[in-house]
């Protein structure tokens, strides 16, 4: 597991320790971990010298800044209507199977994380998701399958 | 790039790049290498040519050849044939639709002829990773006129003359937005680039962050000069990583070469750059909203004024200007202000670049002069609708715009005449529709992209748009009632009226634009309980006709409720208050005897 500390003490030294770097470190952790616990919000808060009600405050008010547990892999599949008219609904399905969880949870080995995203910015290219920080447009039902299985070989 | 004789240009934008340029690319280096013309052809990957629907895209310079879904294997046949032999690979050219004719030229496809590039101009023409290559396409020629020729005055002159508006969505001059930054005193001014792009629909900021990053850190530079800012802060969403990474690749070539950095060219000027990302709320990119992010809060918009001009970042003046406006800022600086405002209508000068979407044949980016019409942009550019279907709809300025109909196709397109439609450019999505989709579905489907992206911090937007989606959910699932079509807009118009930021003032746009244009469709919905496009599932009747059932059973297997009665060999029938809609039986029965109305 990430030594979440360690994060935010580097963070600190390239982004101070003002207000302003708050959601820069608490992206450094996210990035590392995939979500935020209390402890990690009440340690920022500390470096910061904010209080924690704030770092929460702040934190809670981001879609990909997550405060629950979260798998190693976040899967986010565009619902947003070009998505939906180009068949969004059948990949989820596919995801669904494959995994055997439903949107909003996570495997049983916390490998996977499935949610859905609002508009990715590949309208044309639809559907699409984001597993982490990569892009997959041009989804089939099959291709979605191909993806997550080679994922789930790392 | 002049130092080969033959480019090979092969788009590698991220739509591109998924369809295997790479592979390609590195097929034509190492066909090129094999026959010893490494030194005299050179393979450029370039950002996205906007031809998507279409790629990978490879275009053959200086001839201008345009090949289209090029195959890593097409490497060999293209080097062979037409590196070598000078012949053109007529399989991989494009078919025109019109004509069924070859073309072979890339400004003789229809999709590029009623084109006009300026803010997209490098977009598949250079590798964004090599500023070179920006620089040989005159990439800095308008930061290094500027700062060795001109006045800040001078400069917000030339822009304020020519009449660009800022292309984020609100219209506002940009000129004038530059000269209330510079007049304002401060010992700090900071100057924003707002690529947190995520209407839904639009995916220009990221092609132009992709394709041609350097004429937004230049176009930053600019600004910083005219009005006083030596920090410039570019607010990106973190869904784009790949936009992400060729800026970052270019703020450091641009540091290297002395374009960034202190005293730049010799002028005393000091400008950097630096990267804040987005995290997944559409809100943020409301500039008031965006600010409060930088600054490490939630990011809910705040009353205007004050305006970030005056008090912005960290209380500072601050210049927030979208991807798109700035790469139009340096060819307006390097061509004048008299050549970009005789481009366009009168009130809206210069080209827009919309991206289209939906079921139109081609897809991707497409810049024309404000004025063309959307009759234009869809069927010419656009080459018309999927499948051959019917035209319905289109939806422009995403969730805050409205839906545009047949009658709206020969209006010239610009900031003015949108709105007067009842529709607005937003930040320029297209969304096309046919004749299977379902207004009411459209404008639900609207509605809960705006009820989860609200900010929640003033009631009639939070509460206000949950209830409009509620109804038209109920709408759509048969529940409806004609009076609810009073309440839609009653709500709406309050909505309107009493939400704080552009968010709320605007969503519920596609509400009453389909109930103004689609006033029978909603009817049909609420007084026949139909829905004429067969979206909405639970409006669906499924029967069996008698004519052509053959008794097979294959439906009574397959109905997961038990809804159909039949004996074998015998006609079957569903039981209407039983059957809940799931279609399985359509899809399993063989002989077309499933109806569905
Ligand atoms: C809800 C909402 C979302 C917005 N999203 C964006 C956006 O993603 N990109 C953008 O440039 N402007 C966006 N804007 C407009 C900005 O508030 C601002 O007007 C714009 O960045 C100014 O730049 P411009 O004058 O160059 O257009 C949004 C406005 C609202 C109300
Ligand atoms: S209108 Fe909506 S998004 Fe805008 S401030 Fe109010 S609640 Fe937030
Ligand atoms: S639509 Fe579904 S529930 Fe209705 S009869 Fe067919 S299989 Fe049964
Ligand atoms: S609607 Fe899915 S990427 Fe835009």
């Amino acid at each position: 597991m990430a030594d979440v500390q360690q994060i935010i003490n580097d963070a600190t030294k390239v982004y101070g320790k003002e207000r302003k770097a708050l959601m820069p470190i608490l992206q450094a952790v996210v990035k590392e971990k995939n979500y935020l616990d209390d402890q990690d919000m009440i340690s920022i808060a500390k470096a910061l010298d904010l209080s924690a009600a704030e770092v929460f405050g702040t934190a809670s008010f981001y879609t990909f800044l997550d405060t629950v547990p979260r798998g190693k892999f976040v899967i986010r599949v565009c619902k947003t209507i070009s998505c939906h008219m180009a068949g969004k609904d059948a990949i989820i399905q596919a995801i669904e199977q494959l995994l055997k969880i439903k949107i909003g949870e996570t495997t049983v080995d916390k490998q996977f994380t499935l949610l859905t995203a609002n508009c990715l910015g590949w309208c044309h290219k639809g559907p699409v998701m984001l597993i982490n920080d990569e892009v997959f447009p041009e989804l089939t039902s099959q291709k979605a399958v191909e993806i997550i299985t080679k994922y789930r070989g790392e | 790039m002049s130092k080969y004789k033959m480019n090979i240009l092969v788009c590698g934008g991220t739509g591109c790049k998924s369809s295997a340029s790479d592979l390609l690319a590195a097929a034509l280096r190492t066909e090129l290498a094999e026959r010893g013309l490494s030194g005299e052809v050179q393979v450029v990957v370039t950002g996205c040519f906007g031809f998507c629907e279409q790629g990978p895209v490879v275009n053959v310079l200086p001839d201008n050849t345009f090949y289209i879904k090029v195959k890593p294997e097409d490497a060999v046949t293209i080097v062979s044939e037409h590196i070598i032999k000078g012949r053109k690979v007529q399989n991989l050219l494009y078919t025109d639709p019109a004509t069924q004719t070859k073309v072979d030229g890339s400004g003789a496809i229809d999709f590029n002829k009623k084109q006009l590039r300026i803010a997209l101009r490098n977009c598949g023409f250079i590798d964004p990773e090599k500023i070179e290559e920006a620089i040989a396409r005159d990439g800095y020629a308008a930061l290094a006129r500027v700062l060795t020729e001109s006045s800040p005055e001078e400069v917000i002159g030339i822009i304020k003359k020519s009449g660009l508006r800022g292309r984020g969505g609100g219209g506002f001059s940009t000129g004038l937005k530059w000269e209330i930054t510079s007049t304002v005193e401060a010992d700090q001014k900071y100057v924003v680039c707002n690529a947190d792009e995520g209407d839904p629909g639009a995916f220009m900021d990221r092609s132009i962050l992709e394709g041609d990053p350097h004429t937004v850190i230049e176009a930053m530079a600019i600004n910083g000069y005219c009005t006083g800012a030596d920090k410039g802060l570019v607010y990106i969403r973190a869904e784009y990583p790949l936009a992400i990474e060729r800026l970052k690749t270019a703020i450091n070539q641009a540091r290297e070469y002395g374009l960034l950095g202190k005293d730049i060219l010799g002028s005393g000027f000091n400008f950097d750059i630096e990267l804040r990302y987005g995290a997944g709320a559409f809100v943020c990119g409301e500039e008031t909203a965006l600010i409060h992010s930088m600054e490490g809060n939630r990011g809910e918009p705040t009353f205007k004024p004050p305006f970030p001009s005056e008090e912005g970042y960290l209380g500072k003046p601050t210049n927030v200007n979208n991807v798109e406006t700035y790469a139009n800022i340096p060819p307006i600086i390097l061509k004048g202000a008299d050549w970009f405002s005789s481009i366009g209508t009168e009130k809206s000068k210069g080209t827009k670049v919309f991206a289209l979407a939906g079921k139109v044949n081609n897809v991707g980016l497409v810049e024309v002069p404000m004025g063309t019409t959307l009759r234009e942009v869809i069927f010419e550019i656009g080459g018309g609708i999927k499948d051959g279907k019917k035209f319905k709809s289109v939806q422009t300025g995403g969730p805050s715009g409205g839906c545009l109909t047949e009658k709206h196709l020969d209006i010239p397109i610009d900031y003015d005449n949108l709105i007067a439609s009842g529709s607005m450019m937003g930040s320029g999505g297209m969304i096309v529709m046919d004749e299977d989709d379902c207004m009411v579905s459209v404008a639900k489907y609207y509605l809960d992209f705006t009820v989860e992206e609200s900010c929640g911090k003033c009631s009639p937007c939070r509460i206000g748009n949950k209830r409009l989606h509620e109804i038209l959910d109920e709408i759509t699932k048969g529940n409806g009632k004609p009076d609810d079509l009073d309440r839609l807009r009653n709500l709406s118009e309050v909505i309107k009226d009493t939400s704080l930021c552009g968010l709320g003032q605007s969503s519920p746009n596609p509400v009453l634009s389909t109930l103004e244009h689609f006033h029978d469709e909603y009817m049909a919905h609420v007084v026949d309980f139909k829905c004429p496009a067969g979206q909405c599932r639970d409006l669906m009747i499924y029967t069996i006709d008698a004519a052509n059932c053959v008794g097979c059973t294959a439906c009574a297997r397959v109905c997961p409720v038990g809804a159909i009665a039949g004996e074998r060999k015998e006609v079957h029938s569903i039981d209407q208050t039983i059957c809940i809609k799931c279609g399985a039986c359509l899809e399993k029965c063989k002989f077309n005897a499933v109806l569905v109305s």
